[in-house]
């Protein structure tokens, strides 16, 4: 995101130095002294959220089928890969949310939620990362991400999240 | 901690007046107006009358109440003339809404003067076709009290079929028409009263992705309205104390979901457990005196029962599924819940202390929130076929009826007679939500009006 950002910028100055070529300017910048390194390559900060989002790369998600909460191979390879950065951040915690799609009862849901948020935190244990670093929350039906109701959606909605705390 | 406290402050500042002022015990016989008081009539209609249709058309005049002086009150500035015209009217809608009655109203009618209220003018009514008449008065008091009378009659007998009076606090006005509305409903129809009550229940805004959820009250008609909680933290799954003190429900405040009760007088709520565990789902015992809730353990959900006013709680269930709900029946002796052990959400029953645990529907579909009618022999449930509905069967599980069908019908709960369910249904696609009510027949369904989206009603017990 931020990367994209970047390149927004950048082509938005070339743009605005095309405008105005036709004038040199007066006084030209002075020349970065050599000693200075080139500027990082500008990414999220090593070990925050925002770093994590972009390692995983929609892996910190995984889908669930219909009033399921079952590990299956492709969840298994998500949560192996948070697992990895899990253990590169040893002093970082995460919050695992467990959410339902809409059909169900509210109070069945929070439930439902409750054991998908636990079964990505058990596998995550299971791959060696410290229980106490997980906390786990369920928000049943309350908070979806895709909007409609129907099976593209709900399948999107039925999810366990992790997030890691900066 | 001190931030919920100040929050709550704030949300109370206001309202509080109206719930503090006691009603004076029902005067036993209205003093009324002057004049001969007329012996209670013996004939009429007597019995319960079971089939619903007989007397959905039966013909109610309600006319505007008198007076005997017009003197302004807190109840209303334009004088207790122009209350009794509002009573008739609260009267006129709690019998029209419920799809019990044909009631005509005030601002039809001709207004009785103060009095013919026990002495009704018969010809004027009998030539109206009007079957039953309620006529009242309201007076205001030297202490600032008003005094409500309610009678009924029956036209074409010429007689009366009962009357009732009480002294309330200005701002309980409504009370008294909700009381009278109650008399002329149990006096007809031989069921328990249910318009003097109040309903909890979740008002949503915003977003279907971001919905905000406030814990709010009102009275049965829609009457009263009050958000309790500002919205800060989500709020879910409210249920009123039986004595309307407190209320009970879910709430994410410090973003995990845990069970508070919540003091409506005080403006105070404490934590039911000081579990780290999630709970949800909470639930008053019929002497309010314990609350089931659920808790999930490392993803495992049961139902435990701890006293209101905290200490252990008692694990009830302690199969490997989600045990979630749970609904006393009226005597306090059986819970009735909802579990996957079977592999989805069904129905069961167990005796109080959590032993004797067996299913009890068997039926196509899901069968989910139980909730035990008042009655004791009902049972209403969301019915998950497909579609969501709201259901209701016998405490076995026998006689199983759809009452609704919609697309997303859910969490019945009962008027306290037993006799009409609340529930919420919920729009495809846009989310929305909104408060229905429908009677056993499923004939007479009807939305409640409330000032945003809602849903989890919960209907409290009548008032004393």
């Amino acid at each position: 995101m931020r990367r994209q950002l970047a390149t927004t910028v950048a082509l938005a100055s070339a743009i605005a130095l095309a405008a105005c070529q036709s004038k040199a300017p007066e006084v030209l910048p002075p020349q970065p002294a050599a000693a200075t390194p080139p500027p990082a390559e500008t990414g999220p900060q090593p070990g925050s959220q925002a770093d994590f989002m972009s390692r995983m790369g929609g892996r910190q998600v995984i889908y669930f089928d219909t009033d399921r909460y079952n590990i299956d191979s492709v969840d298994a390879a998500a949560l192996q890969a948070q697992a990895q950065w899990l253990l590169q951040y040893p002093n970082k915690r995460a919050t695992i949310e467990g959410h339902c799609d809409e059909r169900g009862t509210r109070d069945y849901n929070l439930a439902l939620g409750e054991r998908r948020a636990n079964a990505a935190k058990n596998y995550l244990v299971s791959l060696g990362i410290d229980a106490a670093r997980l906390a786990t929350v369920s928000y049943g039906k309350e908070r979806p991400v895709a909007l409609g109701s129907n099976e593209a959606a709900w399948a999107k909605n039925r999810r366990a999240v992790t997030i890691t705390i900066d | 901690m001190k931030k919920t406290l100040v929050l709550f402050a704030l949300v109370l500042a206001a309202p509080l007046a109206a719930q503090d002022s006691d009603t004076p015990p029902p005067v036993a016989e209205p003093a009324g107006p002057a004049g001969a008081a007329p012996a209670p009539g013996d004939g009429g209609l007597t019995g319960s009358v079971s089939d619903d249709k007989a007397w959905a058309d039966l013909g109610i005049a309600i006319p505007a109440f008198a007076t005997d002086a017009n003197p302004p009150t807190a109840a209303n500035a334009q004088g207790t003339s122009a209350l009794g015209m509002e009573m008739a009217r609260v009267i006129t809608a709690d019998l029209r809404n419920n799809g019990l009655f044909l009631p005509v109203g005030p601002d039809v009618l001709p207004r009785p003067t103060y009095a013919e209220i026990p002495a009704p003018a018969w010809g004027l009514w009998s030539g109206r076709k009007a079957d039953m008449l309620v006529q009242g008065y309201v007076t205001a008091e030297a202490d600032g009290n008003l005094t409500v009378g309610c009678y009924l009659y029956d036209v074409v007998l010429q007689q009366e079929l009962v009357r009732k009076g009480w002294r309330l606090a200005p701002a309980d006005w409504r009370r008294g028409a909700h009381k009278c509305a109650d008399l002329v409903y149990a006096r007809l129809s031989g069921e328990s009263p249910f318009f003097d009550s109040k309903i909890a229940y979740i008002a949503e805004t915003g977003p279907k992705d971001h919905r905000v959820k406030q814990l709010a009250i009102m009275d049965s008609d829609g009457a009263n309205h009050r958000f309790i909680t500002t919205g800060k933290a989500m709020a879910l799954t409210p249920r009123y104390s039986p004595d309307y003190k407190s209320i009970v429900y879910l709430s994410y405040l410090n973003g995990n979901p845990r069970i508070y009760i919540y003091d409506i007088a005080a403006g105070r709520q404490k934590l039911v457990t000081q579990s780290t565990n999630p709970t949800f789902a909470p639930r008053w015992s019929p002497d309010g005196k314990w609350i089931l809730y659920s808790m999930a353990v490392n993803g495992n959900t049961d139902i435990y029962r701890v006293s209101v006013n905290g200490g252990p709680s008692t694990r009830l269930t302690d199969a490997p599924g989600i045990d979630v709900g749970g609904s006393y029946s009226p005597d306090g002796s059986k819970i009735v819940f909802e579990s996957d052990r079977s592999g989805s959400q069904q129905v069961y029953v167990m005796d109080a202390d959590g032993r004797n645990q067996h299913r009890i529907s068997f039926f196509g579909g899901r069968a989910a929130t139980p909730e035990w009618s008042p009655r004791g022999d009902q049972i209403a449930f969301t019915h998950i076929a497909g579609n969501f509905r709201i259901a209701v069967m016998s405490p076995t599980g026998g006689n199983l009826r759809d009452l609704t069908d919609s697309w997303q019908d859910e969490a019945p709960t009962w008027a306290p007679n037993g006799r009409i369910i609340q529930f919420f249904r919920t729009e495809k696609n846009s989310g929305r939500t909104s408060l229905w009510q429908v009677d056993l027949t499923g004939r007479n369904l009807r939305r409640l009006r409330t000032p945003v989206d809602a849903s989890d009603p919960a209907w409290g017990p009548v008032l004393p």
